[in-house]
């Protein structure tokens, strides 16, 4: 109970620290990308710019429109936050301490938890578009709703070619079956299911992008066209909480892409899975966010560089794109992996 | 196979309980304290880019979306019937290839179903003519 | 006296979460209302499965349920004309009042109660042992496998049916609705 409650509040403040970080490095990053300076004014090379934000936030009137759905308008963000921060209790953030694994929770259908539980903020976002009484609000909020349950189907389908490979374990487990190495043509690898599943990956990774609502599929906000969408009515910490869900929402996909495809906190010479040791567990939670984080900035980067997507285009891509292809893929693992397993004991 | 079933998920609810806690500490208590309140009817007016609104922002929508959404659960139980199985796949493809093509007709059956709504034009967001035309016919 | 264990605890909690949601959708008027309540009944409901011992079921059920099942009332519900603009309200034409009210409530409490005397009488509720229930979807897989490999591939017809007779029906309802 006690350590629950010190891992749970462990993730919990990790996430939500994280989170101006991100728009630090997003601004940043696109000012870079862009050939502009980005934030420079508050603190030395800008870098209080997101405090300034918070606090701004924390202090800034609360509007609720006229003729909006009062109660669902207040409940709404609350259920765009808290599902993405919930998934991330089945991942593992680091090795272990002593006896206590460094997972919020290690159970065996964590995947199928964190796909499921991660796809509940969809109603944060239809709901909040809906209460709003704001044509922009509403179509932001249906286009999103129907994007997320389309890419859904995808990414559920690239999650269990992953099982396939791993079996039926828990979190952990999918980690600790990553850290060896193969070869692949005489070049040693490390056992990544990255290497082992690459279609997989390709899927999971397209599909989260879509599943986030992140440029390229970020047609529920679409600033050019819907103004900000499902939260154009939103202000103050309302807004604040729709803001943080969604960047939680990246750093627990982040954070799934890494334990299911990129050998979780495990990278070869600096971690150990078989030691204990605080010194370990450290390290093992600093290579696991190092990975996250370099996740997180390939999302940055690909928002920057693509342009945006047509809605046909994009159910285009969901359903005879991404579907089909994980449905090959699962058939494909399935005669690949099959026979394989048949020989062995 | 595991004793710690219970205990497990108690963990995701004290992480619920926890992640919930910051959620209405912060926007129910901080920030209401914090923030000032002086409503204004024109202030609370409905964002139309500067215009007064039109007609209800409450439309009707269009029946695509449904399509989607009925397309998406049969898929969705489909994931769902795949995932018990995906976990035992190496296990029971060590006693014969039974898994392995129960499933596939399991796969192959619901694929014939996803070739007949994209044969149809049900996927496609922008309806053709021929298929606006041949919406009618069964 | 019985002793107030977290398992009740969680029993009463989540059958609250259940429970008083559902009523809740019985007596709002707005649609939209309704399903954010149907929300918190379906994951009472899944609450009850965890406690059961059934989590693989629980999750299905939040990601069927919640994730697919309510969508598409959301939609449904977007899809349907309104009368007079931003009124999402049901009719209240259709309420019963007096003697109506009367009929239709002994008429539902008859039918509640044998349906409840039914599933009391006859069906053999398996007891589960005391302790730690095991993890499910593996258990599932082997049965759906093994034992349960027919109605398994049914399902699969029974899903291919469901979704071409749904794709029928949308296709041909703007002919019949306009």
């Amino acid at each position: 109970m006690g350590a629950t409650l010190a891992k749970s509040l462990f993730v919990l403040l990790a996430l939500l620290h994280l989170v101006p970080v991100l728009v630090y490095l997003e601004r940043k990053l696109s000012a870079w990308i862009q050939d502009r300076r980005g934030p420079n004014r508050v603190g030395p090379w800008g870098v209080l710019q997101p405090v300034a934000d918070a606090v701004k936030l924390l202090f800034k009137e609360e509007v609720i429109p006229a003729g909006a759905d009062r109660g669902l308008y207040r409940w709404a963000p609350a259920l765009a936050f808290v599902p993405p921060m919930l998934a991330f209790a089945a991942i593992p953030f680091g090795n272990r301490i002593g006896t206590e694994s460094l997972v919020v929770s290690d159970i065996p259908v964590g995947v199928l938890f964190v796909l499921t539980i991660g796809s509940l903020s969809v109603y944060g976002i239809a709901f909040g578009g809906w209460a709003s009484n704001n044509k922009w609000a509403l179509l932001g909020g249906v286009r999103s709703s129907a994007q997320m349950v389309s890419y859904e189907v995808a990414l559920g389908l690239a999650l269990v070619s992953v099982l396939m490979v791993s079996g039926n374990v828990g979190m952990q487990e999918i980690v600790r079956r990553q850290t060896g190495s193969f070869s692949l043509a005489g070049v040693p690898l490390p056992a990544w299911n990255v290497f082992q599943q690459p279609v997989a990956f390709v899927v999971f990774m397209a599909a989260a992008f879509a599943e986030n609502n992140r440029l390229p599929f970020d047609l529920p906000e679409c600033e050019t066209e819907l103004v900000a969408g499902y939260h154009t009515e939103y202000s103050s910490m309302r807004f604040a909480l729709f803001f943080m869900g969604e960047y939680v929402a990246m750093i627990t996909m982040s954070g799934l892409a890494v334990t299911l495809f990129l050998g979780g906190w495990h990278l070869d010479p600096f971690t150990d899975p078989d030691s204990g040791t605080w010194a370990q567990g450290a390290i093992s939670v600093l290579v696991f966010g190092a990975k996250t984080l370099a996740v997180l900035l390939v999302y940055i980067w690909v928002r920057w560089t693509l342009p945006r997507f047509r809605y046909d285009q994009l159910m285009g891509l969901g359903w005879k794109g991404l579907v089909p292809l994980a449905l090959a893929n699962v058939a494909a693992t399935a005669l690949i992996w099959g026979p394989e397993a048949g020989t062995m004991p | 196979m595991s004793p710690t079933f219970y205990s497990e998920y108690a963990n995701v609810l004290i992480f619920f309980l926890v992640g919930a806690a910051f959620v209405v500490l912060n926007v129910a208590v901080v920030s209401r304290l914090l923030r000032p309140h002086t409503a204004e009817a024109n202030k609370d007016s409905t964002y139309e880019c500067g215009e007064p609104t039109v007609g209800s922002a409450w439309v009707r929508f269009d029946i695509r979306f449904y399509t989607v959404a009925l397309v998406f659960i049969v898929f969705d139980v489909e994931v769902a019937f795949l995932y018990p199985w995906a976990v035992v796949f190496q296990r029971l493809s060590g006693a014969g290839p039974f898994a392995l093509l129960e499933m596939l007709i399991f796969v192959a059956i619901l694929a014939v179903g996803l070739v007949y709504v994209w044969a149809k034009g049900d996927l496609d967001w922008v309806k053709s003519m021929d298929a606006q035309a041949d919406r009618a016919r069964p | 006296m019985r002793t107030l264990d977290y398992g009740t605890l969680a029993f009463w909690a989540f059958a609250a979460t259940a429970v008083v949601p559902a009523f809740l959708v019985l007596v709002t008027r707005d649609v939209v209302r309704m399903a954010f309540w149907l929300l918190f009944s379906f994951a009472g409901f899944a609450g009850l499965y965890f406690l059961l011992g059934a989590d693989f079921l629980a999750l299905t059920q939040v990601m069927v349920y919640i994730g697919g099942i309510l969508i598409l009332i959301l939609f449904g519900v977007m899809l349907t004309r309104r009368r007079d603009g931003g009124d999402s309200g049901i009719a209240r034409d259709g309420a019963p009042r007096g003697s109506g009210l009367v009929v239709q409530g002994v008429t539902a409490a008859g039918l509640l109660g044998l349906l409840a005397a039914a599933v009391h009488t006859r069906t053999p509720w398996a007891v589960r042992e005391a302790g730690e229930p095991a993890y499910t979807a593996a258990g599932l897989g082997d049965l759906l496998l093994t034992d349960f490999i027919l109605p398994f591939e049914v399902a699969s017809v029974v899903l291919l049916v469901a979704l071409v007779g749904a794709a029928y029906i949308v296709r041909r309802e703007p002919e019949e609705g306009e």
